[in-house]
């Protein structure tokens, strides 16, 4: 296929050219930035908590006399691990994905002079790492002589603490974590073990916190910790279990009031935490469908106007021995020339856009392989849309250039 | 002429019925996507307050201790107590109340127990916010200075508990005491909630007031941001080093505001010079809008929409520019007849758009159906905003206006391509 004969008929038609590649420019640049955000949204979903999601639920209870927490803890571990299929009960501050429950700054030295960020602190009674499943990889699990209990404030004033290896790695950079110590005001903590992975419980891609900024504190319940609770049970059976629970908490807390918005399983808890996500990304395809549909409908229109202009030369060329095929190209060929020109435009500004869009909403940088596959797709999309104005060009009969007009 | 340029823009656009549908179709689409967009980032970044919001000031300091001070930190948006108080106790605004939010179980009249969202703040926060009564009125500055057992409750509370009827004093049981109560608040949210935007940001309005006195002495329990420096056996005492308390004042004249922001700056001087820290500290006073601007209350997912909704909007106006284009040099012969009869280059060209407006109108009336399905499904998304994402007469004037706009500008061109068409040429080839 000769490409000459095509640019210079394509000069003839330059406004309508520039407008179908000025489209498909503005097309490649939204389409490649929407396909990375919601490839973003994916992967932000994708979140590891470092917990047996699957076995797990959590209960929060609220409105009892702090006076009675000790006495309530009791009542509640006893009461919801007497249901059929509880494993474990566990009196625990928070849970990845449930409410936000403690951030605490943290220094290096007690002076606090070196800050090192704000993790998340998981407070929990004896047995917690356990039934929550989290995976050591060095030191220690806290022993029974670990479990402190809190005369004074939220914290002991010495614990014994297990960290995340990000966060490890985020206070001693290259080091061994296991024996060092740190502090958040005149509270020491001390490594004896780290896990493998404990996220946040409510994370924000655009807050400092990383996703893994945990410290797990272990402590006795008593009125600084009471009222919210982790319940582990078969994965086939949580559901039901955590159903259970909140109907056997109105006998075994008359007291209190449970929270039932906070008080679900895990796997619920995380679908809720990812809502706007998924939210997000629903709206971001379909912002893609309609875009590439506009854009498809708007070569589809043009090609025919085209078409149906050319009919008499379409016509002439037949009769002097072009083939059917031969209209079907060159069609073909033109949309290639005018998509590939409007890619290139495309990919200038999709990076363009990508700058504005990380300046503003702090996205990351757009990764050079999006290029060629939105080029890709829209060469795609053109070839199609020009397909059924092109198969109509080809029947053209060559006795057209015999008739006047 | 206006009437037979419309007859003949409808006889054109019932020709190609295709291409009509194509370009309605496509206008319809992108005002549908940007007038959704655009109608939630019109009610979030609504004026909550509009009668006032210039006078009411969001009042936050940094006056953290030198080992917890770092350049260039962001301000905290909470005082500590004693700030709070000191500031209270100047009284230096027209009003001005301390508050935080905080959670109580209340006894329905069913005997259930109810876990109510709860405000603790003073008496001025009522006329502060114009706050309207249904029954009674607000306690008095008097009895946050006594710790009154006293509280204000929402509407809906006192059709909960009391049936809709004048409840002003009959008691409140929390956890053991009574609180009696001396007001039933009218219809009243603010949305967003701009007072404390910590406890979500929309939603109705706290179904118990009472002072933040009587909270502290009862030791109520609060919720919301909460940072201390340092350990504090009762993060509430009056001196702990916790910042946690929402502080508002109103300045009813910009001198007055001036005034006030002397005074916080000479309070920041007078702790600095008693030693408290020695950087020089912050105060600052924001009215409503620039709180909530500063506090991001249009979520940068909204922004991101609306800016994605405009360009696809962009991209479907090129999409019109080409296919009005296409249509109008098509006619070149019946265009070139006009002119030869007579007809001038403008009268050409205002054919055209007049084709271009009506092409325009009917994608606006299409993408205001498609908007209205569009509002329905942000409604459906699991935000706080969801439910209060309606579109008002400004929103249906700017959709038909920018229907029209666009329409009209992506008719310029082709208009102007099509009234330049040569006669004889045109003539000739036909």
């Amino acid at each position: 296929m000769q490409i000459k004969p095509v640019l210079v008929a394509l000069k003839k038609h330059r406004l309508a050219t520039l407008l179908i590649a000025l489209e498909i420019a503005l097309a490649c640049a939204v389409l490649c930035n929407a396909v990375f955000m919601i490839a973003s949204r994916l992967s932000a979903m994708q979140l590891v908590s470092g917990v047996d999601e699957s076995s797990l639920g959590f209960i929060q209870l609220g409105g009892f006399d702090p006076k009675s927490a000790h006495d309530l803890n009791a009542r509640v571990v006893a009461g919801l691990g007497a249901i059929p299929g509880v494993q474990a009960v566990r009196v625990i501050n928070s849970v990845p994905f449930g409410p936000a429950a403690g951030a605490f700054g943290v220094t290096l030295d007690q002076a606090g002079k070196q800050f090192r960020g704000v993790p998340e602190l998981y407070l929990g009674a004896p047995g917690t790492p356990e039934a929550l499943g989290l995976k050591l990889v060095a030191g220690r699990m806290p022993g029974a002589e670990d479990y402190q209990t809190v005369l004074e404030g939220y914290l002991p004033a010495n614990s014994n603490v297990l960290v995340t290896r990000v966060f490890a790695e985020h206070l001693w950079p290259g080091e061994d974590a296991l024996g060092k110590t740190f502090w958040t005001g005149r509270n020491q903590f001390r490594v004896i073990g780290v896990v493998a992975q404990l996220s946040v419980q409510q994370y924000d891609e655009e807050g400092e916190r990383g996703a893994q900024w945990t410290v797990f504190v272990p402590v006795q319940p008593g009125p600084q910790l009471a009222g919210t609770y982790l319940v582990r049970a078969d994965p086939r059976e949580l559901d039901r279990v955590m159903v259970d629970a909140r109907t056997a908490l109105a006998k075994i807390a008359p007291d209190a009031v449970v929270d039932h918005q906070q008080s679900d399983t895990l796997p619920a808890l995380r679908t809720r935490f990812f809502q706007a996500d998924r939210a997000l990304t629903g709206m971001l395809v379909g912002v893609i469908v309609s875009l590439l549909g506009v854009t498809a409908l708007g070569i589809v229109g043009l090609a025919s106007f085209w078409v149906a202009q050319r009919r008499k030369q379409i016509g002439i060329r037949r009769a002097i021995g072009a083939t059917r095929g031969d209209i079907l190209r060159y069609f073909q060929t033109e949309n290639f020339l005018i998509v590939t020109f409007g890619i290139a435009l495309g990919m200038l500004l999709a990076f363009v856009l990508n700058a504005l869009l990380m300046k503003f909403y702090e996205l990351p940088h757009l990764p050079l392989y999006y290029l060629p596959l939105g080029a890709i797709a829209l060469w795609v999309l053109g070839q199609l849309a020009v397909l059924g104005p092109a198969l109509r060009a080809a029947r053209v009969p060559p006795v057209v250039a015999t008739r006047t007009a | 002429m206006f009437g037979y340029y419309l007859d003949l823009a409808l006889r054109s656009l019932k020709r190609n019925r295709v291409l009509t549908a194509l370009m309605v179709l496509a206008i319809a689409l992108g005002i549908g996507t940007s007038m959704t967009t655009l109608t939630v980032m019109h009610v979030l970044s609504g004026d909550p307050i509009p009668q006032k919001s210039a006078q009411l000031f969001r009042v936050r300091m940094d006056v953290s201790p030198d080992d917890h001070f770092r350049q260039g930190d962001k301000v905290p948006d909470n005082l500590t107590r004693r700030d709070a108080e000191a500031l209270l106790r100047d009284g230096k605004a027209d009003h001005q109340a301390a508050m935080s939010a905080g959670a109580m179980v209340v006894v329905s009249a069913q005997g259930e127990p109810l876990r109510v969202a709860t405000r603790y703040t003073g008496a001025d926060f009522f006329p502060m916010f114009d706050v309207p009564m249904r029954y009674g009125q607000a306690w008095r500055p008097e009895d946050d200075a006594a710790r009154a057992r006293v509280a204000v409750i929402s509407g809906d509370l006192n059709e909960q508990l009391f049936g809709g009827k004048d409840s002003v004093g009959k008691t409140l049981q929390v956890g053991g005491q009574s609180l009696r109560i001396v007001g039933v608040l009218g219809d009243w949210a603010m949305n967003p909630r701009f007072y404390d935007l910590s406890n979500g940001q929309f939603g109705n309005s706290e179904q118990v007031f009472l002072p933040l006195s009587t909270a502290l002495d009862l030791k109520l329990s609060t919720s919301g941001s909460l940072t201390c420096w340092g350990s504090a056996p009762d993060s509430r005492a009056p001196e702990a080093p916790c910042i946690w308390l929402q502080y508002w004042a109103e300045l009813d004249t910009p001198a007055k505001a001036a005034a006030y922001r002397q005074y916080l700056q000479n309070y920041i001087a007078l702790q600095q010079q008693g030693g408290r820290f020695s950087h020089p500290g912050l105060a600052e006073e924001l009215d409503v809008m620039q709180w909530l601007d500063a506090k991001g209350v249009v979520p940068s997912d909204v922004r991101l929409q609306t800016w994605l909704a405009l360009g696809f909007l962009g991209i479907c106006l090129l999409n019109t520019v080409g296919l009005l284009l296409a249509k109008f040099l098509r006619r070149s012969g019946e265009i070139g007849v006009r002119r030869a009869l007579g007809a001038s280059r403008r009268a050409i060209f205002l054919q055209c758009l007049v084709e271009a407006g009506v092409v325009g109108l009917a994608g606006g009336v299409l993408g205001l159906a498609l908007a209205a399905l569009g509002l329905v499904l942000v409604r459906h998304q699991p935000t706080d905003y969801a439910a209060y994402i309606h579109m008002d007469l400004s929103m249906l004037l700017l959709t038909f206006a920018l229907a029209l706009a666009s329409s009209l500008l992506a008719g310029l061109l082709p208009a102007w391509r099509a009234m330049q068409v040569a006669p004889a040429v045109a003539l000739k080839s036909n």
